[in-house]
């Protein structure tokens, strides 16, 4: 075996400067472009002396506020990229008939789709969601901050770290042709020799340790960290969904970890657990990737239906309609998310007896479903609906998703999935309910907490043209997906024959332009409102007339989070203390404890990105190097003692006395 | 309120979106030729149909709940503090409920009925499967990127094309021979997926003679999207007929023809073969076309009976040609067994000795 040893291939392993894509047009005025765009941030940064506010104040912060807002601009910036890869693939399928081969080989094609999946659900949903759950949980359940608020910035930089290492396989290498979970034997070393599943597998890995974090830390502060008197019951909807979540996620993700380590043992030590030869079996790899994969659904809709919980309530001026029923809901769901997973593939073969299991717990999810749905509906019913934007997002989510969950239903019929599985009609579903309810849950959150976590609402005009964009937009993007679906039409096709299918296609593409016109609208919206921000400035902490405790402290909130952790007695603490004729404290302030701020979590990361690098690539020295090396730098931080300070009293009075100051003056 | 004329027009538009839909501009699911799928078709329709009883008042409730409750309707009745009602709880929750159960029961039935292991009973809804009618069986395997169908009954085979004829109950056994596909004829029946090393089965009938779409709904790699082929239903004669003609050509189906056959290519020319080797389907669910290869099932079968200790390295292969073909030189060779006894060595390299088998 020494023989063989040649140091510049222990160094290097595959990396040559082949792996960069030259011959690809496409890729590399994207390339020049990222590269011109990232210079020119890099270089205002420096002009403007910014990088050391952005080290000591949001890298280093172990603040869930800061952090919850640097996952959201992680969801959005990787927003972009996932969505360039859906426009990409529309615009493909609407030209590529007959003759026409279209702009994208298959070679690129299968990446894009690949990539389009894997980006949406790990690195906008799940940033998308946690970001918001790390914001608006503890100021919830009125907490200074998250438990192991060091955690917390690891758990951020690891998901990043993830997300940096699939976006470097655009320019180095490229990324896997095997969909977005990487079926084996398509995604063994035999079928996929080349980098592309490594990518997937290492940046998955890296991720996923950051979620599987945050999913322990969220949970321990829902369960440890609650206000004095805030029981279960009387918790916020938005904080028993995230609860259910994080369940659902320290549940779940292990089981992504060792579906992903046992491929990478079939990758790298030649192992045999999912190969065709050899006793190996796929269909262990598509049920264990299905058992982490349904509940991530769950994950990532629970959260969106709380911001919806609460903003239904907040812009109805009313109590939530039924709030033990929507909590049994919520918990049924969580349970139930667990024993459906084998509708992902009924086609497979198994038994008549196990499909019909599956097929009907699959339809049971659907009863707490449509009681919350009902809950919602019954809490606009004889209230004072005011249509701010988060409502607009609200109303579009219950009428678009009822659909999706029809035809959820329609795919659970084992007989009738045999028909429509794999087929556009499948697409069209799943992106009917992840836009019609993640998305639109998280539009409306942002739109919600914005004022919040900023001090100013965002702009209206704008905040309504996305929605409208949105709305339309999927409509005419989606439903010909359906009625393509009906007609026995796959998914993950390069190129068709039929020309009777290209209007529809092309109708589709119409609506992914109309999709992008909303992301647009967003992001003008963020421009728009940051100029507008002094007439848009909120004094009051509470712009909403809200009803749970985040809306008790300033906006945005001290570090603190609140000068004296609230007393609750009943649900809607907030609006309790309201109707009360809540008084702020003007005076006894304490010495407030504080975790310190640290960058052990952005260097670990750091090394993990590289280590995820070196391992893809077989650079087995660079690979050991980073390896002891983060080992080493997670030990040395343990020896740092300079974990927490105090906030004087007299610092604390200061913050409150100005607030009171703003507050009177703006009455 | 602004935003409420919108709302109504996106009504307007689902509804007229809809009705496109059921009208069916050739949605082969909505009108299918096969027994099956049109089962399978019903049942989508009912499904539809129960799901509506739900989502239809949920959205008409969404829209006239948002239009009646605005803020600036002060007519509107106020109630700040209603958020519990037994009645509408109960409601809440079993409306649902027994929709579902209706559909669960349909499910249960169904998925039974329809189970596409389950051989038919009928061949079409007022026709029962006559006594002396027995299923035709074809042979499916995916290759990368075609599809060979194997005829036993007939002796022949074919690639990138599959015939039958009408009203005669098939029974598809498929495999592939590297990744997953699903193999899938919408007019004729839903789809199973076809996986290397195992088979599945699908028992399906066509009862209209034509020409249908038959492809792979299972992405499997580069050639995917031309891993198509033509189903041709034909009336018994005429289906003869082909057979006959078929057997008349020249390419025999050798397992070096599969061999070659089987290196992956992208949208295959039809083939037919006249004949095919003995026992080549079980050889390739059973991976071991190669001379040099011991099958699957025998592994097996040793294995269960506690394995063949030291005798076994006798028999150790390489996987060399598999690694050159893969453009995996650079990597270290692996051995494995390779075959007890195999058609080239039937002693399995191992002379006098006395295999326990």
């Amino acid at each position: 075996m020494f023989e063989h040893l040649d140091i510049s291939k222990m160094l290097l392993g595959r990396l040559s400067l082949e792996a960069i894509p030259f011959h690809d047009p496409i890729l590399l005025v994207t390339f020049i472009a990222v590269a011109l765009g990232g210079l020119a941030l890099v270089g205002a940064l420096t002009y403007f002396r910014l990088w050391g506010y952005l080290w000591r104040e949001w890298f280093t912060t172990i603040d869930h506020k800061k952090i919850g807002i640097m996952y959201i601009i992680l969801g959005i910036v990787m927003l972009l990229r996932g969505f360039a890869d859906a426009i990409m693939m529309r615009i493909q399928q609407a030209v590529a008939f007959g003759d026409v081969a279209g702009y994208l080989p298959p070679h690129h094609y299968d990446q894009i789709f690949t990539a389009h999946g894997v980006i949406m659900i790990f690195f906008v949903a799940m940033p998308l969601v946690t970001g918001l759950m790390n914001y608006v949980v503890p100021l919830q359940i009125g907490a200074r901050d998250v438990a192991f608020p060091f955690l917390n910035n690891f758990s951020f930089w690891m998901t990043a770290a993830g997300a940096a290492l699939v976006m470097a396989s655009l320019f180095v290498g490229e990324f896997a042709r095997t969909g977005w979970l990487a079926y084996p034997p398509l995604s063994g070393i035999a079928q996929s020799p080349d980098v592309g599943v490594d990518y997937y597998i290492w940046s998955l890995q890296i991720a996923g340790v950051g979620t599987l974090l945050s999913g322990i830390n969220l949970l321990v502060t829902i369960v440890k960290m609650r206000a004095p008197g805030m029981s279960m019951m009387k918790m916020p909807v938005f904080t028993w969904t995230s609860l259910c979540t994080n369940a659902l996620i320290v549940a779940a993700f292990p089981v992504l970890t060792a579906v992903l380590a046992l491929l990478s043992l079939d990758r790298y030590a030649g192992t045999n657990f999912f190969t065709a030869d050899f006793g190996g079996n796929a269909m262990m790899y598509v049920n264990l990737i299905w058992i982490w994969g349904h509940p991530e659904v769950y994950i990532l809709i629970l959260p969106a239906f709380g911001v919806f919980s609460e903003v239904v309530s907040t812009f109805s001026s009313k109590r939530l309609f039924g709030y033990a029923s929507m909590v049994y809901a919520t918990v049924v769901i969580t349970i139930l998310s667990y024993l459906v997973w084998l509708h992902h593939f009924f086609t497979m073969g198994s038994g008549a007896s196990v499909n019909s299991f599956f097929g009907i717990t699959t339809m049971i999810i659907s009863i707490p479903t449509g009681a919350k749905i009902f809950n919602w509906l019954f809490t606009m019913y004889r209230g004072r609906i005011r249509f701010d934007v988060p409502m607009l997002w609200t109303v579009g989510f219950m009428v678009t998703f009822v659909i999706g969950g029809m035809t959820g239903v329609m795919l659970a019929v084992p007989p009738a999935d045999f028909s429509l599985h794999n087929s556009l009609f499948l697409v069209a579903h799943f992106h009917n309910v992840i836009i019609g309810g993640v998305l639109f849950g998280m539009m409306a959150g942002i739109n919600y907490w914005f004022p919040k976590a900023f001090g100013f609402r965002l702009d209206e005009f704008w905040g309504k043209c996305s929605f409208w964009f949105w709305l339309v937009g999927f409509y005419i993007a989606f439903m010909p997906l359906y009625v393509l679906g009906l007609m026995g039409v796959t998914r993950r096709m390069n190129h068709f024959d039929d020309p009777s299918l290209q209007i529809w296609f092309e109708i589709a593409a119409l609506g992914a332009f109309l999709i992008a016109l909303g992301i647009l609208s967003f992001l003008i919206q963020l421009v728009v409102s940051f100029k507008r921000r002094e007439q848009l400035r909120d004094h009051t902490g509470d712009p909403w007339h809200g009803r749970t405790l985040e809306w008790s402290t300033s906006s945005p909130p001290p570090p603190y989070n609140f000068a004296f952790t609230p007393q609750v007695h009943e649900g809607d603490a907030w609006w309790q203390m309201k109707q009360r004729g809540y008084e702020r404290p003007a005076g006894g302030f304490q010495p407030i404890h504080m975790p310190a701020n640290t960058a052990a979590g952005i260097v670990l990361a750091g090394l993990s990105a590289a280590l995820g690098f070196a391992l893809i690539w077989h650079m087995w020295i660079p690979a050991i190097a980073t390896f002891v090396a983060l080992v080493g730098v997670a030990i040395a931080h343990t020896f740092n003692y300079k974990r927490d300070y105090y906030i004087p009293a007299e610092e604390v009075a200061q913050i409150e006395a100005e607030r009171s100051r703003l507050m009177a003056s703006h009455v | 309120m602004p935003s409420s004329k919108p709302l109504r027009g996106l009504a307007l538009l689902s509804t007229v979106l809809l009705t496109s839909l059921l009208a069916g501009c050739n949605t082969v699911l909505m009108s299918p030729s096969g027994y099956i799928a049109m089962q399978q078709r019903d049942l989508i329709v009912v499904s539809t149909i129960l799901m509506l009883i739900i989502i239809v008042p949920v959205i008409i409730l969404t829209l006239v709940f948002a239009w009646r409750y605005r803020a600036s309707n002060v007519n509107a009745k106020y109630d700040p503090e209603w958020h519990h009602s037994t009645m509408v709880e109960l409601m809440i929750w079993s409306a649902p409920l027994i929709i579902i159960i209706a559909l669960g029961a349909i499910t249960w039935v169904s998925t039974h009925k329809l189970d596409p292991y389950r051989p038919l009973e009928r061949i079409s809804a007022d026709r029962e499967l006559p006594t002396n009618v027995t299923p035709m069986t074809v042979e499916v395997v995916a290759l990368d990127w075609k599809w060979l169908f194997l005829y036993p009954e007939q002796g022949i085979a074919t690639v990138n094309e599959l015939v039958a004829p009408v009203d005669r109950p098939i029974l598809f056994k498929m495999t592939a021979s590297t990744v997953m596909n699903s193999f899938f004829i919408p007019a004729m029946a839903g789809q199973v997926y076809a996986m290397p090393g195992m088979e599945t089965k699908l028992n399906a009938v066509i009862n209209r003679p034509g020409v249908y779409e038959g492809f792979s709904a299972n992405y499997s790699g580069a050639g995917f999207s031309d891993m198509r082929f033509k189903f041709y239903g034909m009336p018994a004669a005429d289906f003869a007929n082909w057979v006959e003609q078929t057997r008349a050509g020249q390419e025999t189906l050798t397992r070096e023809a599969y061999l070659k056959l089987e290196q992956p290519s992208e949208a295959e020319p039809v083939r037919r073969y006249a004949s095919v080797a003995d026992g080549l389907y079980e050889a390739i669910l059973n991976r071991c076309v190669e001379s040099n290869r011991m099958c699957m099932n025998d592994m097996m079968a040793i294995d269960a009976k506690g394995g063949l200790g030291t005798l076994g390295t006798f028999n150790l292969a390489s996987n060399e040609s598999t690694r050159i073909r893969l453009g995996l030189t650079d990597t270290a060779t692996r051995a494995y067994v390779g075959a007890m006894c195999t058609p080239a060595d039937p002693t399995g390299g191992i002379g006098n000795a006395n295999p326990v088998l």
